[in-house]
């Protein structure tokens, strides 16, 4: 299967969209060609705004077509429409519960080469603490454009989240996306991963290579990050041992939310392999990657030694 | 189009009442901000007593004209103006900013029927009003779209984004008023950060801007009007205000930007209103 960012799926998805629902109009900052939204504004043009370099305005006009019954859809990467523009978000957008999708691309350090400046690797936190949002990390192309959908039906604000880098494909057609609902992707017993985002496909391999020293993990994709499903945390914690990974910093984000469901229902022993609490810098995504420990050997390492105790 | 003095007075009478709720409400609340809801509550009534196009019994009628208090602290005056057009019953004024209550500190649109966005963090209103604007073109509709800015508001950067963009979609369908009155909460604007000129810069943005004394009906319905005529461009209407107008120990008082009168001092304002 060929390699497929998860930016270019919500471009294609946005424009398919575009056309079963009048009411969505779609915003950008100046990187609609980079984010995908061009996809959307040359088949709608009339619907597609502009908003240039300003980021807090992007998401306030956002907020006041939803107040009139459009769906906006505002783009921009994740540095900035999480991080710019996070109490525009969380005053004009969730407070009012408006029916605004941010869609954000270039999450995580797989940004590469444009350096720490354009790594979002705290956006998730950012989102999951306001009030009123949801948030989305799809793992692949297909999962991403039925997110785009589900975002669009769901009434109220969504925070989706989309990589630059093109990722493995974990999905088929068959599989059915659903707002708050995990998916065991591999059945195991004696560790559980639970992975979201570019990391699914390293959490798969680690499994592969755990399955090699007689280790059966199970894995879990979670994509909606919030509201988490929590019935499928606590069933992975059946393995007991359980080992998270995100492009994201370990601290607010899928890790985080795990560690919250899991101290609550069924303390038990984890990881949590991602971002260090650290900037990231340029380079090539895969070298990034491995050196800021985001692979499956780093995945099957950490599921091993919580395994030994 | 002229105004009759018959409807001059009656806003007059109304904006006094309304006025009268702001001390009323802020006193019983022991908190709020009298200073800037005094400020603007005479283009508040212009707005909702002769200009827009709404109807209480339909707050979320889609083609109504659309309000956003962008200064959502004056949210005293806005309420007051609201319950007198009956959008709610008047019993909620003095429920004000308790707990439980329909009347948050700043406009919540969720609950509160005659609000058309959430506001109380400076300088996001004109964006929302942008989408509002934009929306009505896109739709074809042709409600229009009016916005309060604090003077000392536009010191905000957001502001500025939002501004050039009205220009930029030449939003005709727009139109900002700027309560101008000097003041904001750590002194007069021209010492704290000055905006000014706030009509050069709007100028500069392209927009038309008039300029009016903002506790002038006469002068607030014929910029509305002057506005309405304006195509091509929006419309910033900068009112010359005095903040705590209507009660004199609050006027140009930068202390009652935030602060509740007491009983005593409430029945000394009812007084002189
Ligand atoms: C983003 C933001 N920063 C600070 C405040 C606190 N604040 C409330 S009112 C105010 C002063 C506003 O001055 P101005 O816009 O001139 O209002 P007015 O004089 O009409 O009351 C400030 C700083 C706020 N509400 N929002
Ligand atoms: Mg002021």
């Amino acid at each position: 299967m060929p390699k497929i960012a998860t930016r270019e799926a919500y471009g294609q998805a946005l424009a398919e969209l575009g056309e079963e629902i009048k009411d969505i109009v779609v915003l950008d900052a100046d990187l609609s060609k980079s984010t995908k939204t061009s996809v959307f504004a040359k088949k709608y043009p009339e619907r597609f705004f502009n908003m240039g370099i300003a980021e807090q305005n992007l998401m306030g006009t956002a907020a006041g077509f939803a107040t009139c019954g459009k769906i906006p859809f505002a783009s921009t990467f994740a540095v900035f429409a999480a991080g710019r523009a996070f109490e525009q978000i969380r005053n004009s957008i969730c407070y009012p519960n408006l029916n605004v999708k941010i869609a954000a691309t270039h999450a995580g350090i797989t940004v590469g080469e444009d350096g720490a400046t354009h790594q979002s690797v705290e956006d998730i936190a950012l989102m999951r603490s306001i009030p009123h949002m949801i948030v989305i990390n799809p793992a692949d192309a297909e999962e991403a454009k039925q997110a785009v959908r589900a975002a669009a039906m769901h009434k109220g604000p969504v925070y989706l989240r989309f990589g630059r880098h093109p990722v493995e494909t974990i999905f088929d057609n068959n599989y059915k996306f659903e707002i708050g609902k995990g998916v065991i992707l591999k059945e195991g017993k004696d560790v559980a991963i639970i992975a979201t985002g570019t990391m699914v496909g390293e959490a798969l391999k680690a499994a592969e290579l755990l399955s090699k020293k007689g280790i059966e993990a199970m894995v879990v994709n979670i994509s909606t990050i919030k509201p988490i499903d929590k019935e499928i945390i606590i069933k992975a914690a059946e393995c007991g041992a359980i080992v998270t990974a995100e492009e994201h910093n370990i601290i607010g984000g899928l890790g985080s939310a795990v560690a919250e469901v899991l101290a609550e229902a069924r303390p038990t022993p984890m990881k949590r392999i991602g971002i260090a609490d650290e900037f990231g810098q340029s380079g090539k995504p895969e070298e990034l990657l491995k050196l800021y420990h985001l692979t499956a050997d780093d995945i099957a390492k950490a599921a091993e030694e919580l395994k030994k105790g | 189009m002229s105004i009759t003095q018959e409807k001059i007075e009656e806003l007059t009478s109304i904006a006094r009442k309304v006025r009268r709720h702001i001390i009323e409400m802020t006193a019983e609340a022991g908190s709020g901000h009298p200073g800037g809801s005094l400020s603007c509550c005479d283009i508040l009534t212009a707005l909702y007593f002769d200009v827009l196009n709404v109807d209480p019994k339909r707050p979320t009628w889609s083609e109504r004209d659309r309000f956003v208090l962008s200064k959502g602290h004056a949210a005293p005056a806005l309420y007051a103006v609201l319950a007198e057009k009956g959008y709610f019953a008047k019993e909620e004024l003095m429920r004000l900013r308790k707990t439980g209550a329909m009347l948050q500190g700043h406009p919540d649109m969720k609950g509160t029927p005659g609000l058309d966005m959430t506001t109380g963090s400076l300088g996001q209103g004109l964006s929302a009003a942008n989408g509002m604007a934009l929306a009505g073109k896109l739709d074809k509709k042709d409600y229009r779209v009016y916005v309060l800015l604090g003077d000392g508001e536009t010191e905000e950067g957001q502001v500025w984004e939002a501004a050039m963009a009205s220009a930029h979609y030449k939003l005709d369908n727009l139109t900002a008023f700027v309560d101008h009155n000097g003041l904001q909460i750590d002194g007069p604007i021209t010492q704290v950060m000055s905006p000014e000129k706030i009509q050069d810069k709007f100028k500069a943005f392209g927009w038309h801007v008039i300029d009016i004394d903002g506790h002038n009906f006469r002068e607030i319905l014929d910029a509305v009007e002057e506005a309405k005529n304006t195509k091509g461009r929006p419309t910033a209407i900068v009112a010359k205000t005095v903040k705590g107008k209507g009660v004199p120990f609050m006027e140009n008082v930068v202390d009652w930007h935030g602060k509740a009168p007491t009983k005593e001092q409430a029945e000394e304002a009812l007084k002189a209103l």
